[in-house]
């Protein structure tokens, strides 16, 4: 794949973010250009405060950058309306929360369904593929526990499986591993590889750890509500 | 949509069971309390009218003695004729003398109140005969032992049976009984009206009292004139018959059956205000209810409308989810409530012997307050929660 021939699936120009108004007016982002092709793998590091959550979100469709535009394949996401935006996450992107975001007292499979329901999927078909995304990310079993008869890292894999089971074109996560130990941290990075490497899933995570961010191809660094530096990794360079 | 709408509320009611029965039975004790109270206090209002109507109308009664005045004269026949001479526009003066006494009709016994009467006590207390006969002329003249039952010695001691030929023992007396009284219920004070015999007044004078008086009487008033202007009278003519001067106090009671019954109105007037009051109170209980199960699970209900939207729910059809939500309890609460009430308030109402109203009305507005109060605190906390940005959702606290 030639990078420089292929037009990029995501495509910041200048995008700028500004929070509140006046006195309390907080710049989080400067004008941040960002390309990212089909089937890469970027890991977004920056220290706290810098805008990665920020650029996500926005990247996610959950938000509107303040002035510049945002092309997602041919369509300007910055022209897009509320609901348009809606169906954009629906039917092209996944999302991992650091907070999980499951619903309480449902069951994990009835979590994995959802954004099938949403997507209009018949009760049937939409078991199996709920049940196999779990099976992708090791909760064979577990299907019927709730998120508080779940440890945090089975958690997590549930938010996982919810987050692939459309098999979105873009899995966006934000700090994934952030509440988990370095053996369930692991163990979800191997897993955001392989989607990216079987099922083609463009990744974009943002993470604090540098062992973490060592599994993808590429870092982006931002500081200060712009990109520091962007340099492929071990991995992206083979 | 709105199917994919109704199966995710569906989805959301069974989650959040204890939510779920909280709410429904805020609305539906709201609804069942005013339901009840509307009903029984329409049955209660009812059932003292009729007995207002049973007093007969257009009715004094004169009764001897006074406020702390003991040994008061009794009326006598000279006092009847005086008013029949005296007072115009009356229909009927009706002397009572009354004894409480016991009743034995084959092995059974029942204690009551025996009434010496004439004739014009029937017109008077708009009384009619369902058996038999009133007294006749040479039984009252000559104070032959005969008697009409009421309707309740009749139940109690001949238990349906005719009473043609019969006789009864009233203590050491045999009397024959000619007639049989026509039931009234309860009175307004809730006496038994029907717990009562009749012998002719002579016959209670000479062979029971042994005197030729009677404390009470009644007088019937016709038909359209006023009560209050024979009172006046009545009372200016006994005062003078009885040599009372311009400084002493009435020794006789006149009551105008009309006060008694406006009394009586009034108060149920206000018994069933105050029900009203009471169930409104439990409307608004019921609500507040529903308003903090709502708002206490506000915050987690944004969290979750915020995963939705994130995930790419539209607006509308989170929108559509909550209302169906709303809209399904509501109508659940509505009809438990509904079937509830109806249920207890005929089951209320035997029990405490009034009469059955339906008020559709009522059903309607309290279906309608609790449905509202369901809708808009179910429904409002989310509108405002899928206008948020998914983010801002995300983050509530
Ligand atoms: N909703 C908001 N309202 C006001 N300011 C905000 C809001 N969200 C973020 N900010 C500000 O924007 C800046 C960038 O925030 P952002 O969450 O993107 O940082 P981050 O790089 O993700 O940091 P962290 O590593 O701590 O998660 C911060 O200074 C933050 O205070
Ligand atoms: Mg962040």
């Amino acid at each position: 794949m030639s990078q420089e021939t292929e037009k990029p699936l995501i495509e910041f120009r200048n995008i700028t973010k500004v929070y509140g108004q006046g006195q309390a007016e907080m710049i989080a982002l400067h004008g941040v250009d960002l390309k990212i092709n089909r089937g890469e793998f970027v890991s977004v590091m920056g220290p706290s405060g810098s805008g990665k959550s920020t650029s996500m979100n926005i990247l996610g469709c959950l938000d509107v950058p303040s002035s510049g535009s945002y092309m997602f394949q041919d369509i300007a996401v910055d022209k897009l309306s509320r609901d348009q935006r809606a169906l954009l996450r629906r039917h092209y992107l996944g999302f991992v929360f650091q907070g999980f975001n499951l619903l309480s007292r449902t069951s994990a499979l009835e979590n994995v369904e959802l954004p099938l329901i949403y997507r209009g999927m018949a009760k049937h078909e939409r078991h199996i593929k709920a049940q196999k995304a779990l099976e992708i990310v090791g909760l064979k079993g577990w299907e019927h526990h709730t998120p508080a008869e779940l440890s945090g890292g089975q958690q997590q894999r549930v938010a996982i499986a919810r987050a692939i089971v459309t098999e979105p074109t873009v899995l966006l996560a934000d700090e994934p591993t952030g509440n988990l130990d370095s053996a369930r941290s692991k163990e979800v990075m191997e897993m955001l590889c392989s989607f990216n490497r079987d099922l083609g899933i463009t990744i974009l995570m943002v993470t604090h750890e540098p062992d973490m961010a060592e599994y993808a191809k590429r870092i982006v660094h931002f500081v200060d509500g712009l990109v520091a530096s962007d340099e492929l990794t071990a991995r992206g360079k083979l | 949509m709105i199917w994919n709408a109704f199966l995710l509320a569906l989805r959301e009611i069974r989650r959040n069971l204890l939510r779920s029965f909280l709410t429904v039975l805020g609305i539906v004790i709201g609804i069942a309390a005013v339901i009840i109270m509307v009903t029984i206090g329409n049955g209660v209002t009812l059932k003292v009218s009729k007995q207002i109507a049973s007093l007969g109308s257009n009715l004094l009664m004169a009764r001897s003695g006074g406020r702390g005045i003991t040994g008061a004269k009794a009326f006598s026949f000279a006092d009847v004729k005086a008013i029949k001479q005296e007072i115009r526009h009356l229909t009927a003066i009706a002397p009572v003398a009354s004894k409480n006494s016991t009743a034995i009709f084959g092995n059974k016994n029942w204690g009551t109140t025996v009434n010496g009467v004439t004739n014009d006590y029937f017109v008077a207390g708009n009384w009619t005969m369902t058996q038999g006969r009133q007294f006749t002329d040479s039984e009252l003249r000559a104070g032959t032992m005969s008697c009409i039952i009421g309707n309740t010695i009749w139940k109690e001691l001949y238990e349906g049976q005719s009473i043609a030929g019969t006789k009864l023992r009233l203590q050491k007396l045999s009397c024959e009984v000619v007639g049989l009284l026509a039931g009234k219920g309860q009175s307004a004070q809730g006496r038994d009206q029907d717990d009562t015999i009749l012998i002719p007044l002579r016959a209670m004078q000479r062979r029971i009292t042994g005197t030729q008086d009677f404390n009470t009487f009644l007088v019937a008033v016709e038909e359209g004139r006023s009560t209050e202007k024979v009172q006046k009278q009545l009372e200016r003519l006994l005062r003078e018959r009885r040599h009372l001067s311009a400084n002493e106090e009435n020794d006789f009671f006149l009551v105008d059956t009309k006060q008694i019954a406006e009394t009586l109105t009034g108060t149920t007037e206000m018994l069933t205000s105050l029900l009203g009051a009471v169930a409104g109170v439990s409307l608004l209980v019921g609500g507040i209810g529903i308003m903090n199960i709502m708002l206490v699970s506000v915050t987690e209900r944004t969290r979750e409308i915020g995963t939705r939207l994130a995930i790419g729910a539209l607006e509308s059809e989170v929108l559509l989810q909550f209302l169906v939500e709303a809209v399904v309890l509501s109508s659940l609460g509505g009809l438990i409530g509904i079937v509830l009430a109806l249920v207890a308030s005929v089951l209320i109402a035997d029990s405490m012997d009034v009469p059955f109203i339906l008020n559709i009305n009522i059903i309607f507005i309290a279906s309608l307050f609790s449905a509202g109060v369901g809708i808009v605190f179910g429904y409002f906390p989310a509108r405002r929660a899928a206008r948020l940005n998914p983010i801002e959702a995300l983050r509530h606290e």
